[in-house]
């Protein structure tokens, strides 16, 4: 017999079930953070085939001859932004202030797809140059990397005109809220990923 | 219009009247009618009786993880017939094959069989079997109603049948993979292999793949946040314990063979350079990245077989298990370990003797917590009072066969050893003693164990016992043979020796796999004769086999709602101390349930899933569109459902209460 059962269960019949319904509280944070964590090993398999193919030019261009650093640059500060103003959406949420919750959501959006606009510009200019993902080793690591994060992207900005929507049409009810807050860990996971992105591929692919 | 070849590529891809094997293969045109007869048979049957609308309502549909564990064992098993053909047919080839006679069996078409019995035993017969398993088992442990996430479950059950169901239409439609079950590169690149099949294996890995995933994911989160007021960690049951580590373990490998599939995709379909062999590719990196899947892979498996045989020799020795806590950190250590070995699988391709060494160690480590599971088995049984059921049966099979099949991977663990046993059917020998040693026994005795709570009568014992005679002779003539040839040198995948005096080591394995068929067959039969003997296997207390974990504590089987009230623990084995302590079954004070409600989105979702995946092996890039449009489409309409749940009113609960209440009242008159 363990410790805890020593005091009252000796005299006492002991409680065996509840009388009354059992809530145990709700798993979606949970969940959806080990699905972000499973998500997070995709990129972390990405990030090591760049690093092990991310010099393998094939007689190609290398990192310097292609980026341009302003350009990462600005598109890095879209997605940065676009974390703030998610933020400041969420603090609209738990004021429970719908239209200023639409109003943040719709400018991290416009942010989004700014970010999305300017990678395939990148993308645009690097292909018609010849730095296609068939070219070499190097080149297929960059775009698998960046283009996977840019799919995530483009996914947030669906799913958050999705919760537009939603929330339009319900209001900002549990249901809802619970969703802009797994969409906001999602689109933060993102700036996180892009930081790593930045830093790994453009920062030390051009400087290191 | 209809010869223009432009216009019928557009349409149908690179699918054509040729890419259909029956009218060129009398195998597969034989297998194809079999499927088609059986298949209209069965479809009789079910308009005929009326059960499409049961079928819908109560099964395809249902967000009940007991029907959803149900379903996957039933994929699972109809799987292994398929697995197992192949396996006989390898088998019968290799026991023939020698000097002049060629066999049956074409090089290529012996090839895709090989691959396809790889894929599918570990992707469709020993996940499902472990998924359905701990779908089943699970909440019931932990005195919970449901899963955490139902839909999802329902889901991740319709997407792994559709990754089956894809890799059943290549055998028919097309080829498969001739490339072995892991599909190393450069031979599964596009210059290699250029035919369809490996797009198969692609697609239905990626398909399941997600249905895994979400799985794992939801497991994790029911058993953290959904365990009864009370019970702590070490409380929990140990299969409980061993699903929590597999399903951990799912999350955080399946991702990395998702990821590699993608890169291996992009090669073939987008002619990227990862894998290549020119312009900077690298394929040991694919070796390297499948392995780290790979490895914890087989401890996903063989985790809840763990869990299986503790919960097993705990309940039929009439005693608490021997050594929980030390079983615990085992699992939990088994867990850790598993990711630091997975360069043991290619040992021969140049890393270097420390980076061998280093990780010859790790893998001979994991046989120290391995051992001391063994050993705590072994002293629960130590002065219990064993009864020698079929669970039982399984369970010191799986102790003496297991234990030979883990000496010789501590063999395989020492690089130099390898380096002469390395892709010898030794190998070959030794991961199936611990497969079919270890999961599958494993998950047969749960299958019996279990099978009472899910049906309400216990499973025909002769047939249990012919079946696990027939598995377990049969293995070692199947398996021992192949030891003694690994150690000749003899190396897998083989359709044709040359040296006719390794011929009768081939016929003694082609015996054993005959066996093994009795195995299987009698398994078959012990669902069969157990459901004509149905009433007089009955089991009315619920608790069969004088069980000791929560989910003994409730009807068999038991009500959708699991339990009329949740059950509250304050011991390890809380059915045994409920018993124990004189629990009182409550008749009285029931309340309305909250329960998910049933949804054919999951369904649906998988279906278009399927539809897709068949699109992209046969580049029909118009349906790859059209499919993707309606799964994106079809998951955002799904979020815009927000009725989900209703609730089970009390006058329902109290009928069901006191129709068992009036069974066990009958009991003990």
């Amino acid at each position: 017999m363990t410790m805890a059962n020593n005091t009252a269960s000796q005299t006492e019949a002991p409680v065996f079930y509840l009388k009354e319904e059992h809530h145990p509280e709700t798993g979606t944070m949970l969940g959806f953070w080990i699905y972000l964590m499973s998500d997070c090993l995709i990129f972390a398999i990405l990030f090591a085939t760049h690093g092990v193919l991310g010099r393998n030019y094939a007689a190609g261009p290398s990192p310097a001859d292609l980026f341009d650093l302003k350009l990462v640059a600005i598109n890095t500060s879209m997605l940065l932004f676009s974390s703030i103003t998610y933020g400041f959406a969420m603090l609209q949420m738990e004021k429970g202030k719908i239209a200023g919750t639409q109003l943040w959501l719709a400018i991290t959006g416009l942010f989004g797809i700014a970010f999305v606009g300017l990678e395939l510009y990148e993308f645009h200019h690097l292909w018609h140059i010849g730095a296609t993902p068939m070219r070499s080793g190097f080149l297929s690591a960059f775009y698998t990397l960046v283009a996977t994060h840019g799919l995530h992207v483009t996914f947030g900005i669906i799913w958050l005109v999705t919760l537009m929507v939603q929330v339009s049409k319900r209001g900002l009810i549990p249901e809802n809220k619970r969703r802009l807050m797994c969409l906001s860990m999602f689109w933060h996971f993102l700036d996180v990923v892009w930081i790593g992105v930045f830093s790994v591929v453009y920062l030390l692919g051009v400087l290191g | 219009m209809f010869s223009n070849p432009d216009l019928l590529h557009f349409i149908f891809g690179r699918l054509s009247i040729d890419s259909i094997p029956m009218f060129h293969e009398p195998i597969v045109a034989v297998t194809f009618a079999a499927v088609v007869l059986g298949g209209l048979v069965v479809m009789g049957a079910l308009t005929y009786f009326r059960l499409w609308g049961y079928l819908w309502n109560e099964w395809v549909t249902s967000i009940d993880h007991k029907k959803i564990g149900i379903m996957y064992i039933i994929l699972a098993i109809v799987m292994l017939l398929r697995g197992f053909a192949d396996a006989l047919m390898m088998r019968a080839q290799q026991a023939v094959a020698f000097g002049d006679v060629a066999g049956y069996l074409p090089p290529d078409h012996y090839d895709q069989i090989f691959t396809a019995h790889g894929v599918i035993m570990i992707f469709f017969v020993a996940m499902p079997l472990v998924t359905g398993l701990m779908n089943f088992v699970v909440p019931l442990q932990i005195g919970a109603r449901d899963v955490a996430f139902p839909f999802l479950n329902n889901f991740s059950f319709w997407m792994t049948t559709c990754g089956a169901v894809l890799i059943m239409v290549s055998l028919f439609v097309g080829e498969f993979a001739k490339t072995g079950w892991l599909a190393y590169p450069p031979l599964s690149d596009i210059v290699y292999s250029p035919g369809v099949g490996v797009d198969y294996y692609i697609w239905a890995l990626q398909i399941a793949g997600v249905g895994t995933l979400l799985s794992g994911v939801n497991l994790i989160v029911t058993i953290v946040k959904m365990r009864a007021p009370g019970m702590s960690m070490m409380k929990m049951p140990v299969f409980t314990w061993t699903s929590l580590c597999t399903n951990i373990l799912i999350v955080a490998a399946f991702p990395v063979l998702t990821a590699v599939l993608v890169l291996l995709g992009l090669d073939r379909y987008a002619g990227t350079n990862f894998f290549t062999n020119d312009l900077g590719g690298n394929a040991m990196m694919y070796i390297n990245l499948i392995w780290i899947w790979g490895h914890p892979e087989v401890y996903i498996l063989i985790l809840p077989a763990f869990g299986v045989f503790s919960e097993v020799v705990s309940t039929f020795c009439r005693k608490r298990l021997f050594g929980y806590n030390s079983m615990v950190y085992a699992t939990v250590v088994i867990t850790i370990l598993s990711y630091i070995v997975w360069l043991h699988h290619f040992f021969t391709m140049g890393s270097g003797a420390s980076v061998n060494a280093f990780f010859g160690i790790t893998t001979m480590i994991i046989s120290i917590p391995t051992g001391a599971k063994v050993f705590n088995w072994l002293f629960t049984m130590y002065k219990g009072r064993i009864s020698f059921d079929v669970p039982m049966l399984w369970t010191i099979g799986f102790m003496l066969t297991f234990v030979i099949g883990g000496m010789t991977g501590v063999m395989l663990a020492v690089p130099p050893a390898d380096f002469v046993l390395h892709n010898s059917l030794f190998l070959i020998a030794h991961f199936h003693n611990v497969i079919i040693g270890g999961v599958v026994f494993g998950m047969f005795a749960g299958i019996v164990y279990w099978f009472p709570k899910a049906f309400g009568f216990k499973l025909d014992e002769f047939w249990g016992k012919m079946s696990f005679w027939l598995w377990t002779i049969g293995f070692y003539f199947a398996f021992m043979p192949l030891y003694v040839l690994g150690l000749m040198g003899v190396t897998r995948r083989m359709s044709h020796f040359d040296d006719p005096s390794l011929q009768i080591w081939f016929v003694i394995a082609a015996f054993g796999a005959v066996l093994i068929a009795g195995g299987i067959g009698s398994f078959i039969m012990s669902i069969v004769v157990a459901v004509i003997k149905r009433d007089k296997l009955r089991d009315e207390t619920g608790d069969p086999w004088g069980g000791r974990t929560l989910e003994w504590s409730t009807s068999s089987p038991p009500p959708a709602y699991n339990f009329a009230f949740t059950p509250v623990i304050h011991e390890l084995d809380a059915w045994a101390d409920m018993k124990k302590r004189g629990y009182v079954r409550p008749t009285s004070g029931f309340i309305d349930i909250h329960m998910p409600k049933n949804t054919g989105a999951g369904f649906i979702l998988a279906a278009i899933s399927l539809v897709l995946g068949f699109a992209l092996v046969w580049h029909i890039w118009w349906l790859v569109a059209v499919s993707f449009i309606l799964l994106v489409g079809g998951a955002i309409a799904h979020t815009f459902n927000y009725d989900r749940d209703y609730h089970i009113p009390a006058s329902e609960v109290v009928a069901t209460e006191d129709e068992r209440t009036a069974l066990l009242a009958k009991q003990q008159a």
